[in-house]
């Protein structure tokens, strides 16, 4: 061989292709939208219906867009997170109950106010919930699929009871605040006032989610650790410190999630976790695991599916959204948007 | 030779049930490339493994300008100046080429914050990153990934650099362009530890050499006189570089 080196051969820029965003999975939910319509019977009812829908993707989405990063990061299964759901939801009774001269003055500003602090100790707490049961009960099991499922779901089973406990085993009401009760009209189409508060909350959420993934390091490192955390802490960063924020902030999303759940639902029950937490896992596993904009998409499809066909053919309602999964994961295993890499 | 930087002395490494590593002894001098060679299954990329702390030692001593670095975690390790580009090249598919080289200049916190003046000279070293500077990494030729997880591990000043059979895989031209590279970056008297299996690539590149068999070093020498020694490359590699030409 000879030691000289060859020039460099020509590299086609043009043989790259730039990154190509992949439309389809959306193009699926309009499509979902545009099949429902003459399937309702009427525009109103559509409206109605699609609305509903969005706001019942857009609080899943809140509920799962953290268990979806806990799993890309550290490939932790947590059947826990039902647990901050149900916390977050009961910590907004109480608060709304303490502050209820301000929920029943038909003053909206006062309203809003009551509903922001409800959420933040909600949130508060179901964060540092969070911390305590990453430490506790998820560390010693990191890397063991099994027994991350058993005491996880032992954690969610023990965090039931202790609710049961403190806020005893019946529902309790947790009505909306006087202003924010009852519809308002979009043309011949009513909306609940609640559904738009949690659709207005839950593009906040998104908003800060994609600005803090896609434009911030830490955004950066949370990406990098889902598609190879090996080669990130080979980088220098320790992405156990990484995992442990993002499982706080997971939770904390969560308590948000089970507040606006409660809210919509207009009940809690010790078991709200595990009813939303079944639609959790459907979202993330259809999304792709480990992917933010996959778990939005699917959990917008969950959400106006099992509300088109709770209106169409209440009986199938909770066999669509497995359907809708089974369908997905056949047409695409990895799901929507897969993780490269993972 | 130089006085060593890094320092591998008795390490064995369990994998599991698995007694990889059976006390590797070598020395990689400060300012020069060492190469590590070996069959398949020596154990070499085991030992650039338990060098960065992504398995344990479980005997014998990793040293690091002197202080014990095995018990350190992989972090840490690289906060040393280490810098690892394994074998799959670790690029971060879904991230752009910028994103990659954000990643590993843990100071910037944007692309705009990287040092242009060392941007600069890794472009000249490596054009196709400036042209594919904001592509999705994933998309790149297997030469250009190569050459972007070379650069990433260089756009910080480190200290080593461990390279993991940076030639498998690749064209011959494309392996040309790799090992001018990697002389521009000897030339700056970096410290290099580069496994290889393409003795034409570790004849180029290496001052020194350490050859592996069964989890041991077998061999530690100076590399010139081991690309002379036909006899001596058939002993332990299995080739003559008559073979290769």
């Amino acid at each position: 061989m000879s030691s000289a080196v060859a020039p460099a051969p020509q590299l086609a820029a043009e043989a790259i292709p730039k990154r190509r965003f992949d439309f389809v999975p959306i193009g699926l939910l309009a499509l979902l939208m545009l099949a429902a319509w003459p399937a309702t019977g009427s525009t109103s009812t559509w409206i109605t219906l699609t609305l509903a829908g969005l706001a019942m993707g857009m609080i899943i989405f809140i509920a799962a867009s953290g268990l979806t990063l806990v799993f890309g990061l550290m490939d932790v299964l947590n059947f826990g997170h039902s647990l901050f759901i149900a916390l977050g939801a009961y910590v907004a009774t109480s608060v709304l109950g303490f502050l209820s001269g301000w929920t029943a003055a038909p003053a909206l500003a006062l309203n809003l106010a009551a509903i922001f602090l409800a959420l933040l100790a909600a949130m508060t707490l179901a964060g540092v919930l969070g911390l305590g049961f990453e430490r506790v009960i998820v560390r010693p099991v990191y890397g063991q699929h099994l027994k991350q499922i058993l005491v996880t779901l032992g954690g969610a089973i023990v965090g039931e009871e202790l609710i049961k406990a403190v806020w005893g085993p019946a529902q309790i009401a947790l009505p909306p605040p006087e202003a924010l009760r009852g519809s308002i009209l979009l043309g011949e189409a009513t909306v609940d006032k609640m559904r738009l508060v949690s659709v207005a909350v839950g593009l906040v959420v998104l908003a800060v989610l994609l600005w803090t993934l896609n434009r911030t390091k830490i955004g950066l490192l949370i990406r990098a650790g889902v598609q190879d955390r090996e080669m990130v802490e080979s980088l220098g960063y320790r992405i156990r410190r990484l995992f442990v924020g993002v499982f706080a902030a997971g939770s904390a999303l969560a308590g948000l999630g089970g507040t606006l759940w409660g809210m919509n639902q207009q009940t809690v029950v010790p078991q709200i976790g595990g009813q939303v937490n079944v639609l959790i896992f459907i979202v993330i596993i259809m999304g792709g695991l480990g992917s933010t904009l996959g778990c939005l998409i699917g959990a917008l499809l969950v959400g106006l599916l099992t509300n088109y066909v709770g209106f169409l053919t209440p009986k199938l309602t909770m066999f669509s959204s497995i359907g809708l999964m089974v369908a997905v994961l056949l047409w695409r295993p990895q799901g929507l948007y897969p993780v490269t890499s993972r | 030779m130089n006085p060593p930087l890094l320092s591998l002395a008795g390490v064995h490494t369990h994998i599991g049930a698995y007694h990889i590593l059976h006390g590797v002894d070598f020395d990689v001098p400060a300012g020069e490339v060492t190469m590590l060679l070996g069959r398949n299954g020596a154990g070499k990329t085991t030992t650039l493994r338990t060098i960065m702390g992504l398995w344990k030692a479980s005997q014998g001593s990793v040293s690091f300008d002197g202080q014990r670095i095995d018990t350190d975690e992989t972090p840490a390790i690289a906060r040393r100046g280490i810098a690892y580009v394994p074998e799959n090249m670790g690029i971060f598919a879904d991230l752009s080429v910028a994103e990659n080289m954000l990643l590993a200049a843990r100071a910037a916190r944007t692309v705009d914050q990287l040092d242009t003046a060392r941007l600069d000279w890794l472009f000249g070293l490596f054009p196709a990153l400036k042209k594919f500077w904001l592509h999705p990494a994933g998309k790149l030729s297997g030469g250009q990934k190569q050459m972007l997880a070379i650069a990433r591990a260089m756009v910080e000043p480190q200290r080593v650099l461990l390279i993991d059979e940076p030639s498998k895989g690749l064209a011959p031209a494309i392996v040309l362009n790799l090992i001018a590279a990697l002389r521009e970056l000897k030339r700056t008297a970096t410290t290099v530890l580069l496994v290889e299996q393409n003795f034409q690539v570790a004849k180029a590149l290496g001052d020194h050499v350490a050859v592996m068999d069964d989890g041991r070093v077998v061999h530690r020498g100076r590399m010139a006189e081991l690309a002379a020694d036909e006899d001596l490359q058939h002993r332990l590699l299995g080739l003559s570089l008559a073979a290769h030409q």
